[in-house]
C-alpha cells in the first residue's frame, strides 16, 4: 500500500516571472533587440543628463524677491541679473522678468485685471459646459454663450464705448495675442467654411465653381503668402484714405480666410459621409433648401466631422505664430523683442524653450482631447 | 388633387408667363441665384480693382513687370541658388526670383528625402516589439508634432549661431566634414575632365537595369520561374560608373577643408540657415509621415499575413509581396500630401533669413519696389503650380495603386 504524498507546487523558473520576464519579453527577446535597447539607452544617456544640466543643476535661479501674489518670497541676496547667470546654465531669473511681456505684451499694467478676467471666463466656461450637458435650457445658455461671450471679451480687451480706457491693438501681445488670434480665427472661419463647403457641393454650378476655385486656391498657397497679401495689397483694395482696418485686423481677415478653407474642406468630409437617403427624405418632406441643410444634413454632417475640426484647430493654433512675419507681437516675438534689451542680451534660448514648453503643455492637452473625441465617436459610429 | 399634387412639384398646368409659377420653379430659382452670386462677385472686384488703381496712382506706385528687368542692387547669401544663376547685385530682379525658386526647390527636395527616411525609422519604430524602442519613437512625435515649425527653425537657428562652437573649435568629423556656427563644412568636389562619362554612365546604368528588370518580370509571368534582378542592378548602377571612373583615371578630386587659424579655409561650406531650416523641416514632417507609415501597416489585416505564412512565403517575401504592397496604398497619399505641406511651410525660412522665394524676392524686392500685386501673385504662382505638380502626382499614384480587378 503506498501513500501518495501531495506535492508542493514548484515555483515558476525566476526568468518566467514579474519584472525579468518584462525585460525578456520587452527589451531582450531577440540579440537585435538587445542592440537596440542598449543604443536606445545610450542615446537618452547622452541627451538627458545635458539636458537636465542646463536647465536645473548649472541654472541660474538667483532671482532676487520674488512677488508671488502679493506676498514677497525672498530667494537671493542678488539680484535677479543677466551677469549673475553663467553661460553653461539657463537663466530663469531673465523668464521672470519678462513674464509679463511673454503674457500681455504692452498692455497697461494698471489694465490687467481685464485680459485676467477674460482668461478666467474661457477657463470657467471649459468648466460650466460639462456641467450644463444635461440641463434644460441647454441651448439657450449655449446660443446666449456664443453671442455674449465675444462681445463680453472685445469689450473688456479693447475698453472702449465710453466705459473703459481704450487700449490700443497694437499693445496687445504676448500669450494673450495668440489666443486671441486664434479664437477669433476659428470662430470667424467656422461658419464661412460651413457656407463655402456647402457652396461646393451645391448643384449651382456657378457657386460651386466659386467655392471650389477659392478653396483650391487658399490651400495651395503657403499662409505666408496670405498674411503678405492681407498686410501689404489689402489696404489697396480699400477705399481710399480709409485707414480704419488695423495690422491686427488685416492679420485676423488673412487667417480667417485661409482658415475657412481647411474647415469647408473638414466639413465637405462630413457632408459626403452622410448617406444619400437623409438628402432624398428631406426633398421628400418637402424641406427647403435652407430647412434641408440646417435641420437633417449639417446636424450629423457637423458631428461626424468634430474630430476633424478639433485637428484643424490645433494646425490654426500653430500657424497663429506666423503672425510674427508681419510684425505682430505674439508669444513667439516676445523671445527676439526681450532679448533685445541691453539688459537680457543673449538669452534667446531660454525664451525660445520657455515658449516651446507653454506652446507644447496646449498643444499636447489639445491633440490629447481630439483624440479622445475621435474615440468617443468612432466607437458610435461603429455600432 | 391633381392639382395640389401638380402645383406641389412646382409646375402649375397653367401654361404662360406667372410670377407664382417662376418663383417656385426649381430651375428659375438656380439661375437667379447663380445670377446673383455672379453679380456680387463681379461687383466685389469692380470696387476692388477700382480702388486698388486709385491707390496705386495716389501712393505713386508703378504698375506692370518691368520692374524684373530693373537692376536688384543687394546682396543674396550665397547658396546653391546664387551659382546657379551667377548673380550678382548688378543682376536684374528677374534673378533673384530664379535664386529664390532654386533656393526654395533645393529645400523641398533634400527635406522631403529626409524627412521620409526619418518618418520611415520613427514609423517602423513605434511599431517595434522593444518597449524602449516604441516609447522613444512615440516621445518623439509628440514633441515634435506639438511644436509651431516656426518656433522650431528659429530655436534650431538660434542654437546654430549662438550656442554652436567658434569655427577654432568645430566639431571635426574625422578631419573631413566641420560643423560649427558659420555652417558644415564638407569636402568640395572638382570635376575634370572626364568626369562627364562617369555621368553618363550611371544614367546608361538605371537605364539598363530598368530593362533587365522588365524583361526578367516578363518571364516570371510567362514562365513561372523566379530570378533575382538585384546583382544586375547593382553591377550596373554603382559597378558600371567606378569601371569608367577608374578607366579615365579618377577625374574627381576634393578639395578638402583646412582648419586655419581663425577660419577654416577652402572646402564647401552649406550655411547654417539651409542646415536649421531643413533639419526642423524634416524633423517635423517625419512626426506626420511616421504617423501615416504606422496607420497604413496597422491597417493590413493581421489575416493577410497569417494567410502568407500559410502559403509558405517566407518573412522578407510575406513583407515584400503582402503587407508593403497593402501598407503604402493607405500611407503614401498622405505622405505625398505632407511633401506639399513641407514645401509650403519652407517659405517660413524668411525669418532666419534663408534665400529662399519668399525672403529674397517677396520679401528684399516687395521691400524695394512696393509693387505688392505683381509680386505676391508671382509667388503664389510658383506655389499653386508646384502644389498642382504635387496632386497631378497624387492622382498617378492612387489610379496606379487602385485595387484592381474589382
Amino acid at each position: 500500500m503506498s501513500v501518495y504524498d501531495q506535492q508542493v507546487t514548484r515555483k515558476p523558473p525566476i526568468s518566467q516571472i514579474g519584472a525579468i520576464l518584462w525585460l525578456r519579453t520587452n527589451l531582450f527577446s531577440s540579440w537585435i533587440n538587445a542592440v537596440l535597447t542598449a543604443a536606445s539607452i545610450y542615446l537618452l544617456y547622452i541627451m538627458i543628463p545635458p539636458l537636465l544640466d542646463w536647465m536645473f543643476f548649472n541654472a541660474s535661479f538667483s532671482f532676487g524677491t520674488i512677488n508671488f501674489f502679493g506676498f514677497d518670497i525672498k530667494f537671493s541676496e542678488a539680484m535677479a541679473t543677466n551677469t549673475n547667470c553663467g553661460r553653461e546654465g539657463a537663466c530663469w531669473p531673465y523668464i521672470y522678468e519678462k513674464l509679463y511681456m511673454y503674457t500681455y505684451g504692452f498692455y497697461p499694467r494698471t489694465e490687467t485685471w481685464r485680459p485676467n478676467i477674460v482668461f478666467g471666463l474661457t477657463a470657467s466656461l471649459f468648466v460650466i459646459f460639462p456641467l450644463v450637458k444635461n440641463y434644460k435650457y441647454k441651448n439657450r445658455v449655449t446660443l446666449s454663450l456664443i453671442v455674449f461671450y465675444p462681445i463680453i471679451s472685445y469689450i473688456l480687451i479693447s475698453g472702449g464705448f465710453g466705459l473703459l480706457p481704450v487700449v490700443e491693438t497694437h499693445q496687445w501681445g504676448g500669450l494673450l495675442l495668440t489666443l486671441i488670434i486664434a479664437s477669433v480665427g476659428i470662430i470667424v472661419s467656422f461658419p464661412i467654411g460651413v457656407v463655402l463647403a456647402l457652396g461646393r457641393q451645391s448643384e449651382l454650378r456657378v457657386i460651386k465653381l466659386f467655392s471650389t476655385l477659392f478653396i483650391e486656391f487658399i490651400r495651395a498657397v503657403p499662409l505666408i503668402t496670405i498674411l503678405f497679401m492681407a498686410s501689404f495689397v489689402l489696404p489697396l483694395f480699400l477705399e481710399p484714405g480709409n485707414n480704419s482696418v488695423d495690422k491686427l485686423l488685416r492679420a485676423l481677415i488673412g487667417i480667417a480666410l485661409f482658415q475657412a478653407a481647411y474647415f469647408a474642406e473638414v466639413v465637405r468630409g462630413g457632408l459626403q459621409a452622410i448617406p444619400r437617403g437623409q438628402y432624398e427624405a428631406a426633398d421628400a418632406i418637402g424641406l427647403s433648401y435652407f430647412q434641408k441643410n440646417a435641420l437633417i444634413v449639417l446636424p450629423q454632417a457637423l458631428k461626424i466631422s468634430i474630430p476633424n475640426i478639433v485637428g484643424s484647430s490645433i494646425s490654426l493654433f500653430k500657424d497663429t505664430t506666423l503672425v510674427l512675419i508681419i510684425g505682430l507681437l505674439d508669444m513667439l516675438a516676445m523671445v527676439g523683442l526681450t532679448t533685445a534689451d541691453p539688459y537680457w542680451l543673449g538669452r534667446e534660448t531660454e525664451g525660445y524653450v520657455f515658449v516651446t514648453i507653454v506652446m507644447w503643455v496646449m498643444l499636447y492637452s489639445m491633440s490629447r482631447y481630439s483624440r479622445k473625441l475621435e474615440l468617443r465617436f468612432n466607437t458610435e459610429n461603429a455600432n | 388633387m391633381k392639382k395640389i399634387i401638380l402645383d406641389s412639384l412646382g409646375q402649375s398646368q397653367h401654361r404662360g408667363f406667372n410670377f407664382r409659377n417662376l418663383l417656385y420653379n426649381n430651375e428659375a430659382r438656380a439661375f437667379f441665384f447663380q445670377i446673383a452670386t455672379l453679380l456680387i462677385v463681379i461687383g466685389l472686384f469692380y470696387t476692388a480693382i477700382g480702388n486698388l488703381f486709385e491707390n496705386i496712382e495716389a501712393r505713386g506706385i508703378q504698375t506692370g513687370f518691368t520692374f524684373l528687368k530693373n537692376r536688384a542692387g543687394f546682396d543674396i547669401l550665397p547658396f546653391l541658388g546664387n551659382y546657379v544663376v551667377d548673380y550678382t547685385p548688378e543682376s536684374p530682379n528677374l534673378s533673384v526670383f530664379y535664386v529664390g525658386l532654386i533656393n526654395t526647390l533645393v529645400v523641398a527636395f533634400i527635406g522631403i528625402i529626409l524627412s521620409t527616411l526619418i518618418g520611415l525609422l520613427i514609423g517602423i519604430a513605434r511599431l517595434s516589439n522593444n518597449y524602449l524602442i516604441s516609447k522613444l519613437a512615440g516621445g518623439y512625435i509628440e514633441l515634435f508634432r506639438n511644436v509651431p515649425i516656426l518656433l522650431q527653425i528659429l530655436f534650431w537657428y538660434n542654437l546654430f549661431i549662438n550656442v554652436f562652437p567658434h569655427p577654432k573649435q568645430s566639431f571635426s568629423f574625422f578631419d573631413l566634414a566641420f560643423l560649427n556656427q558659420r555652417g558644415l563644412y564638407l569636402p568640395k568636389p572638382i570635376p575634370e575632365e572626364g568626369f562627364l562619362f562617369v555621368g553618363i554612365a550611371f544614367i546608361i546604368g538605371i537605364i539598363a537595369a530598368y530593362f533587365i528588370k522588365k524583361f526578367y518580370k516578363k518571364k516570371h509571368e510567362l514562365t513561372g520561374i523566379h530570378t533575382s534582378t538585384w546583382p544586375y542592378t547593382a553591377v550596373l548602377i554603382i559597378g558600371l560608373p567606378i569601371i569608367v571612373y577608374l578607366l579615365f583615371g579618377s577625374p574627381l578630386q576634393f578639395d578638402y577643408a583646412i582648419l586655419g587659424k581663425f577660419n577654416l579655409k577652402g572646402g564647401m561650406a552649406v550655411v547654417p540657415e539651409f542646415l536649421a531650416l531643413t533639419f526642423a523641416l524634416s524633423v517635423y514632417t517625419a512626426t506626420y509621415i511616421a504617423e501615416a507609415i504606422r496607420s497604413g501597416i496597422e491597417a493590413v489585416d493581421k489575416g493577410q499575413k497569417e494567410a502568407a505564412a500559410a502559403i509558405g512565403l517566407t518573412q522578407i517575401q510575406s513583407l515584400k509581396l503582402i503587407v508593403l504592397p497593402q501598407a503604402l496604398r493607405v500611407a503614401i497619399p498622405p505622405t505625398i500630401n505632407q511633401y506639399l505641406n513641407l514645401t509650403k511651410n519652407s517659405s517660413l525660412a524668411t525669418v532666419i533669413g534663408y534665400p529662399e522665394l519668399m525672403s529674397t524676392f517677396g520679401g528684399t524686392v516687395l521691400n524695394q519696389v512696393g509693387q505688392a500685386v505683381e509680386i505676391l501673385g508671382m509667388a503664389m504662382l510658383v506655389y499653386l503650380v508646384i502644389s498642382l505638380f504635387i496632386s497631378l502626382l497624387l492622382n498617378y499614384v492612387n489610379k496606379k495603386m487602385a485595387i484592381q480587378g474589382r
